[in-house]
């Protein structure tokens, strides 16, 4: 039972439930299964030798509906006419490029070569250089078939993302497809009928693993029907059961560098908008050209924060934890209970290599900001949480430092856990300077004795 | 002749290899020189005899292009989201030169296809009555008029576009200067005179002061039909709504994050107040500090009042200035991820971008960059033209800089 649950809320896989494999007689109820827990958007695996990235297999258009499920990977593009030392500065900086954001690490996903010489052998060899240079998984991009089966040709393991199939070079696209058994992209700009028309025709034919790229345009000229296009693909696919459209959807934010005027910042910025649309209307695969650290900051962070399972608060436990080596006049400071709330001040007492207690309020997971208005930073939690924590014991003081945002509540508290109240920074990064300035003999002394 | 011996040969090589599968599973081929390729397309297990023709036709009949249309989605949405008119004219009482309505929604947000919303998102400016800690590249553009809130909000609509004005009556809080009401009102009483764009006014968060507040600015800017920043469910409520509805003021309900709050706070101010005369924040967070929880809140409210929960059938605020609590939007970080004059500004713009989406109608923003960025994409989206292919269509072959 409990199985079952986990499984109707995605949360563990079919395949796990090994008896259902194993026994012959169980295998309709495998295949019935299977075919239910299919997802309305199927799901691609892109591999290298090192890495897997899955794109679509989602379940729902709003991600209050379930959760959505596999983070749009993005593509970093590199050209087979840019020389080696370019080719290596982009990929260097696709597979370094890592943040760490409440304890988890962002980075980027995939290499999208694409082919500028237009020429099989250029290709091949660029292909190569960037598979040997390279621990991502590959998107071989050209229209040209004979360009795409040199780039294959160089790629003996791993699985790529073939971009893309068109209207007019369908028929050879999706022979190499099949061929070698990758997966094909299908590239439609602004031109829906073709799209499903094309999905169509290869999975006839027996490609059954593809991509759609209705176009991302940027800007007045196309950005709305760009939103349309993606809405229209992801509507049909969760609620209208319409196979064609229930494929992952790549977007192309770097389109920017074609359609924006204006210097490269100028275009970066752009490029980084566009995405930051797609990545909230369901793109399930952004491919990007900027080499800028500010361009895919707050995309990483946005596209955590949409994917993260709206089922489950990003909390960590309630209660005390230690930093440094306290002693019984350390300071004892007071927090919520939000992941990152939490990542946040500790990394800052740290860094101001401050000794203290620092006690985690139940705030169900919400910001110190919001919890105050919102009133999950209760007063009577706080008092139980000094008596459960046993913080008592550890220090012979009665002041209990809180955060500047919840300086309303000061007074409640002291109500609720009889200690003296200490009103801290608005922001944690100033910790160090407030301890500096406020946690001394006299003031500790002045604060127990009023 | 010659023709059909070759095929029969292909046949049998066809056959027997089949044979050979069946019985070993795999098989060695001697002094035969096949590529590898043609291997793979010809033989395969279970596939019947004289394989090499029918395959042949196969490819033949299938190598056209299926065509399928594809049609819009079919939808039906019940609800419909109240009009909330914000200031007036001199002919309506007012000293104001421009109205607007916000809301009226019956999609939604941005689904062009369907329809366009009939009355677009409006910009608001962020404006403080005393000097407030900003970041350095806001700060940048308001330096010389922050102690003069009425030259500030000149400043936001003449020389950065703003809609509107959001002045927040900060120094009222109890606990930095304790502004008393009437000396909060005479401020408001100097932006209402400096600009004529609609005006919205916030106070402390104290509940009690705000209160007292509230009236006293209402008092002043009677006719104006301006925006009361924020009611809530912490407030005496029977104390300020009808006060405030008497003073034909529009009223914001704040609720932090929690759609059954806002219910409970809207259904308590229809007691006073009429429903096209209350819009809604739920609560918006930036990047990276709970913008996951203000989107879907903010998505679900919306897709509730088309679906007919009629508690929910208000414009939608958005405090998008809330993205500069991010600290990735204005400390200098490591070089690598560009200067914090940038960050921020991208940081607020996705921040409203995200918001946009979900659904809301009234943005409070700061950076000049931002609103100008907004701006467009708005425009971009209501009265932008449909892509065309050839704008794109060798995005993959050309050399870019």
């Amino acid at each position: 039972m409990a199985f079952a649950v986990k499984l109707v809320n995605m949360e563990t896989r079919l395949e796990l439930c090994t008896p259902l494999l194993e026994e012959p007689k169980y295998r309709k109820n495998y295949e019935k299964l299977k075919e239910i827990l299919t997802p309305p958007v199927r799901e691609i695996e892109l591999r290298s030798d090192k890495k897997v990235v899955k794109i679509g297999g989602e379940y729902v258009l709003h991600r209050h509906e379930l959760t959505y499920i596999n983070p749009p990977p993005i593509a970093i593009d590199v050209d087979d006419t840019m020389s080696k030392d370019e080719l290596i500065k982009r990929i260097n900086f696709a597979e370094n490029f890592k943040y760490t954001y409440i304890g988890r690490e962002l980075t980027l996903d995939l290499i999208a070569v694409r082919s500028v010489s237009n020429d099989p052998e250029t290709f091949k060899k660029t292909v190569n250089f960037v598979a040997t240079n390279t621990s991502l998984p590959l998107i071989l991009c050209t229209l040209n078939p004979k360009v795409m089966e040199a780039g294959v040709s160089a790629l003996p393991n791993g699985k790529p993302l073939l971009y893309a199939a068109t209207r007019d070079n369908w028929s050879e696209m999706a022979d190499i497809a099949l061929k070698h058994k990758l997966p094909l992209a299908i590239f439609s700009p602004n031109d829906l009928d073709t799209l499903v028309s094309l999905a169509k025709t290869l999975l006839n034919i027996g490609v059954s693993e593809i991509a759609l790229d209705p176009g991302t345009f940027v800007g007045f000229k196309g950005l709305r029907s760009t939103i349309d296009a993606f809405t229209m693909l992801r509507w049909k696919a969760c609620n209208d059961d319409y196979q064609l459209a229930g494929y992952p959807l790549i977007g192309t934010p770097i389109t920017a560098w074609k359609m924006v005027d204006g210097d490269a910042q100028t275009k970066a910025w752009w490029e980084m908008i566009t995405a930051s649309m797609l990545i909230l209307r369901y793109a399930d695969l952004l491919i990007m050209h900027s080499l800028e650290g500010w361009v895919y900051l707050p995309l990483v962070m946005l596209r955590f924060n949409i994917y993260t399972d709206p089922r489950k608060p990003v909390a960590v436990d309630p209660g005390l934890r230690i930093i440094g080596n306290p002693n019984e006049m350390s300071p004892v400071m007071l927090t919520g209970n939000f992941a990152l709330t939490y990542y946040i001040v500790s990394g800052d007492i740290e860094a101001g290599k401050i000794d203290c207690y620092l006690l985690l309020a139940d705030t169900e997971g919400i910001a110190v900001e919001c919890a105050v208005p919102g009133r999950k930073l209760l007063p009577d939690n706080i008092a139980e949480i000094i008596k459960s924590s046993g913080v008592e014991k550890m220090v012979k003081h009665r002041i209990l430092i809180i955060p500047g945002k919840a300086a309303r509540l000061a007074g409640d508290i002291e109500d609720a856990t009889g200690w003296r109240v200490l009103v801290g920074p608005l922001d944690s990064k100033d910790i160090s300077k407030f301890i500096e300035e406020k946690w001394k003999p006299e003031t500790i002394k002045q604060l127990m004795e009023s | 002749m010659a023709e059909q011996e070759k095929n029969e040969e292909i046949e049998l090589l066809g056959s027997k290899l089949l044979e050979l599968l069946k019985k070993y599973g795999e098989i060695v081929l001697e002094d035969v020189e096949i590529e590898v390729d043609e291997l793979e397309l010809i033989i395969q297990p279970g596939v019947p005899l004289a394989v090499a023709k029918p395959v042949a036709k196969a490819v033949e009949v299938v190598k056209k292009l299926v065509e399928e249309k594809f049609e819009e989605p079919k939808m039906e949405w019940v609800g419909k989201v109240v009009e909330v008119k914000i200031g007036a004219t001199k002919s309506e009482g007012g000293t104001r030169d421009r109205t607007f309505i916000l809301g009226g929604e019956t999609l939604p947000a941005f689904y062009m296809f369907k329809g366009i919303m009939p009355h677009p998102p409006v910009i608001a400016m962020d404006v403080f009555d005393m000097k407030i800690k900003l970041p350095k590249c806001i700060r940048m553009h308001f330096e010389d008029v922050m102690d003069d809130p009425a030259e500030w909000a000149k400043r936001c609509v003449e020389k950065y576009g703003a809609d509107m004005i959001n002045l927040h009556l900060v120094s009222t809080d109890p606990y930095i200067k304790d502004t008393p009401p009437s000396e909060a009102a005479r401020v408001v009483e100097e932006v209402l005179q400096t600009v004529k764009v609609p005006l919205c006014v916030g106070g402390s968060g104290d509940p009690v002061k705000d209160v007292k507040v509230f009236k006293k600015v209402v008092d002043v800017a009677e006719g104006e039909r301006i925006v009361i920043n924020s009611l809530n469910l912490d407030m005496k409520l029977e104390d300020i709504a009808e006060y405030l509805k008497n003073k034909d003021a529009v009223v914001i309900a704040f609720t932090p994050m929690d759609l059954d709050k806002a219910r409970e706070l809207n259904r308590k101010l229809y007691d006073y107040i009429p429903k096209e005369r209350i819009m809604m924040d739920t609560n918006m967070a930036g990047i990276g500090y709970g913008l996951e929880y203000g989107f879907t809140v903010m998505e679900r409210a919306r897709l509730a009042a088309l679906k007919g929960d009629t508690d929910l059938q208000h414009p939608i605020v958005a405090g998008v200035t809330n993205a500069w609590a991010a600290r990735e939007a204005w400390i200098k970080m490591d070089p690598f991820w560009g200067p914090k004059e940038i960050r921020g500004p991208a940081w607020e713009t996705i921040t409203g971008l995200t918001a946009l989406l979900a659904g809301a109608d009234y943005f409070m923003m700061m950076h000049p960059y931002s609103i100008k960025t907004m701006k467009e994409i708005i425009k971009s989206l209501l009265e932008g033209s449909p892509g065309e292919s050839r704008d794109i269509h060798d995005w993959v072959s050309a050399k870019l800089g």
